[in-house]
């Protein structure tokens, strides 16, 4: 029931998750926090089954950490993404597979932004916008009527509190608060949550 | 049995016990060798243990054979000024069999961690001797307790390797380190998550109802106590699975204390009375 987005301008990528963490059918936390930066470019969101998500989430920032240790130049955002995607269909195939669903989204001087959309039977897509979890079937319209090439941050930052909008007054499950973070060649940056109640005023 | 050495009677046939023949202790020593190492338990002797299980249960009533697992409970946790809180009732369950009435959910690990018990009571008293060692074994050897974000990631870091193998749990560690008071929630799904306020367990839904409604980080103890013991009394009275005895316990920056151990039927009849009298 959980929720992420994603979307990609010119040279930024803008990440959105929700803030719930549910056990059956109660809601054990408000604000927990599902984008993580992995390094100075590079950040991760990750839903799914609940254990998996931290643990996998983890094992791949620490390795892509001891990657710039060993080399001393970080993994581009297209090398993490295809990192993240190897080490997930190796898993896969194993007796213990990570369901995981998330978004590798990073920003490169060379390479330029790059959002990849990767799911837990590890296809990995490089996408200009796009959502897992049941509110991104809700905000698939909202992103392909609102997105173009040159779009600004504060552009996409209001196309995500479109869409924000739309789950909170479509999707049965209650989706208060989103998590919003940006990268782009200034590194990475978290923006003001979206919440029910600021969309109000 | 020196002499017997030297004569090398030992190695004769007649003096080894033919009960004791090396086939068995080796089977034995194969179950048991989580007594020697505690991650090396026996997995249910047939393949794919959290489906299959589930089929044997499923079938109970042709093969008559049904395991009922001690289950049930309320347990809850909350940070305030104070310190953190914990409340549990003492009621462990098979089915609908009560199993006991005095069980203790709240284990002391040491002075300044805590952590309670919910869901399988086995699996949860197991791990949580184990993660006792873990947290003596870390103390000795670097001189400092044991931090809770520490203890909560050894015990999240064994429930994602047992994951799907049939464990139940539902714990939380409460304790107060260097970064002040700290309340952990970890599952036998494998998550971990730090936070205010939790509850856990069967009554979890009832507890939560007072806990929320009653709670505020800025509470006296006395008042905060109070919280605890009133939200896992209404979770007793509403969940058939919790009851027994009501424990609070409570842990400041000296460590914790044990704030009270009361029956849950006299806490009925003094809010009963206190009602009355409103």
């Amino acid at each position: 029931m959980e929720t992420l987005l994603g979307i990609k301008g010119r040279d930024f990528v803008m990440l959105a998750a929700d803030t719930t963490h549910a056990r059956s059918i109660v809601v054990m936390k408000h604000d927990q926090n599902k984008i993580h930066q992995v390094s100075d470019n590079l950040m991760i969101s990750t839903m799914g089954e609940s254990g998996d998500t931290e643990q996998f989430t983890e094992f791949i920032s620490k390795n892509i950490a001891l990657y710039k240790m060993r080399n001393g130049y970080d993994l581009s955002p297209r090398s993490a993404a295809h990192f993240t995607r190897k080490n997930l269909a190796e898993y896969l195939r194993s007796r213990t597979p990570y369901q995981v669903f998330m978004f590798v989204a990073g920003y490169d001087a060379q390479e330029g932004p790059e959002l990849v959309f990767i799911d837990y039977l590890a296809n990995a897509k490089a996408l200009n916008h796009g959502g897992h979890g049941y509110g991104s079937m809700f905000t698939a319209s909202i992103f392909d009527r609102y997105w173009h090439p040159n779009i600004t941050q504060d552009e996409a930052y209001e196309v995500l509190k479109k869409c924000v909008q739309e789950i909170q007054k479509r999707l049965i499950v209650n989706l208060n608060n989103f998590n919003v973070m940006v990268v782009d060649p200034n590194g990475v940056k978290k923006l003001d949550t979206i919440m029910a109640s600021s969309l109000a005023a | 049995m020196a002499l017997a050495e030297i004569c090398k009677i030992s190695n004769a046939s007649y003096m080894r016990p033919t009960a004791w023949a090396t086939d068995d202790v080796n089977e034995l020593k194969s179950y048991a060798s989580n007594f020697e190492n505690p991650y090396t338990l026996a997995a249910p002797p047939f393949a794919n243990p959290v489906e299959n299980l589930n089929k044997i249960q499923a079938n109970a009533d042709k093969t008559g054979i049904k395991i009922e697992f001690d289950h049930g409970t309320t347990t809850l946790g909350f940070k305030f000024k104070g310190g953190v809180i914990l409340a549990v009732d003492s009621r462990a369950t098979g089915g609908q069999y009560i199993g006991s009435q005095s069980m203790k959910k709240i284990v002391e690990i040491n002075d300044f961690l805590l952590g309670t018990l919910a869901g399988g009571a086995a699996d949860c008293v197991y791990w949580d001797r184990v993660l006792s060692k873990e947290c003596r074994l870390h103390e000795l050897r670097n001189k400092e307790r044991i931090s809770v974000a520490a203890a909560s990631k050894i015990m999240a870091n064994i429930a994602h390797e047992y994951k799907g193998m049939g464990l139940s749990m539902g714990m939380m560690l409460a304790g107060y380190d260097k970064r002040g008071p700290g309340l952990y929630y970890v599952d036998s799904e494998g998550s971990r998550t730090a936070g205010n306020l939790f509850s856990v367990g069967s009554g979890s839904i009832f507890a939560y109802g007072v806990l929320d409604s009653g709670y505020d980080y800025n509470l006296e103890d006395e008042a905060a106590q109070e919280l605890g013991r009133r939200a896992i009394y209404h979770a007793t009275h509403r969940d058939a699975y919790s009851g027994g005895i009501i424990r609070v316990y409570h842990m400041t920056k000296n460590g914790f204390k044990v704030i009270s151990n009361e029956d849950c039927e006299m806490l009925h009849y003094k809010y009963q009375a206190e009602k009355a009298a409103q």
